[in-house]
């Protein structure tokens, strides 16, 4: 296991939160989301499961969240029961799935054959590519006290990737601690409507 | 001085001038700030050449200098700048695959550790890699 943290105030935000979960594995800090531009990684947690070779298996998707979170009540943070159920079972499926490729390898149903894993790749666009570009050239405007030109690019980023939750939700971070579970991302989510926020998991 | 972003590099560069909005700085600079070279054979890094066409070599290298712009436009990498052409970002790879060029292969990266140790994904070949993302936000 390899948890790369998407924190563009690096260790300072990151630290806390590794250091609390007492890991046995590799915790890697992506200030830059160099990891989410390479895998196609939109939100947090987001998995990409990769074998003994190199090749990707399962290519970015939830790793086990879901949109359960959305019954959550705002003022006491607390998930109603079926709600938390739901949580509760979406993440157990998708960790009894990952134990099952590490017992069974490439025989495990939930490895994808590289036509797919190709398929689910497909798409990727250019519009990504200057998205992460401008979010890149935002966070060197914002760490050298350029913050309104610096919003600029963050909004471009924004909108070149309007399903890329990272770039709000970074971002929100960087402005106010709290921000980014705050008001405008709740505002943010209700806009969807039905349209998820996490994707449904396709196992 | 102008910061030039070029792919995870950052380098400071004293001489560089923007003209008609193109980015040119001394051709000495081009390799340590890009990690491309300019060869007989072309723009090559590695183990990569790509000719530089006869109608846009005037474009590209003109008295000692390179035009980084043409450079990225000749390449494919995609380019933004501050409005006040102090910072440029340019990607290190071309944004378009050809379709149906996907690869499933993992793409290899390096990030560091809290102890600032890095790690690279290719340490890891030879073991299944569940690569997780997470967020203190």
């Amino acid at each position: 296991m390899i948890a790369v943290a998407f924190d563009t105030r690096g260790a300072e935000d990151a630290r806390p939160w590794i250091e609390a979960a007492r890991p046995t594995y590799p915790c890697l800090i992506d200030r830059l989301h160099t990891v989410a531009t390479l895998y196609g990684m939109v939100n947090v947690p987001n998995a990409v499961w990769i074998d003994e070779a190199g090749r990707i298996v399962r290519p970015a998707e939830p790793a086990g969240a879901t949109d359960a979170f959305r019954r959550m009540d705002r003022a006491t943070l607390r998930l109603p029961p079926d709600a938390a159920a739901e949580a509760r079972a979406a993440r157990q499926a998708y960790l009894d799935a990952v134990r099952d490729w590490v017992r069974q390898g490439p025989r495990s149903r939930y490895v994808l054959p590289p036509k797919r894993v190709r398929a689910r790749l497909a798409g990727e666009d250019a519009d990504a590519t200057l998205a992460a570009l401008h979010f890149r050239l935002g966070v060197w405007l914002w760490e050298h006290g350029q913050d309104s030109e610096a919003q600029g690019h963050f909004r471009e980023a924004q909108r070149l990737s309007p399903r890329d939750w990272r770039y709000r939700r970074q971002v929100w971070h960087l402005e106010e601690p709290g921000k980014a579970g705050g008001p405008e991302f709740w505002a943010a989510v209700d806009a969807l409507g039905d349209r998820p926020y996490y994707p449904p998991l396709d196992l | 001085m102008t910061t030039v972003l070029f792919g995870e590099a950052e380098t400071s560069i004293p001489d560089a001038v923007v003209i008609r909005g193109d980015l040119w700085l001394p051709a000495a600079d081009l390799a340590r700030v890009t990690g491309w070279e300019l060869k007989p054979e072309g723009l090559c890094r590695d183990d990569t050449c790509v000719p530089v066409p006869p109608d846009r070599a005037g474009e590209i290298v003109r008295n000692d200098r390179v035009n980084l712009s043409a450079f990225a436009r000749l390449l494919s990498l995609p380019a933004v700048c501050s409005t006040t052409g102090d910072a440029w970002a340019f990607s290190a790879e071309p944004a378009l695959q050809e379709p149906g060029s996907e690869s499933d292969r993992a793409p290899d990266f390096a990030l560091p550790d809290l102890d600032g140790r890095v790690h690279r994904l290719s340490d890891y070949r030879g073991t299944k890699i569940f690569l997780v993302s997470w967020a203190s936000w």
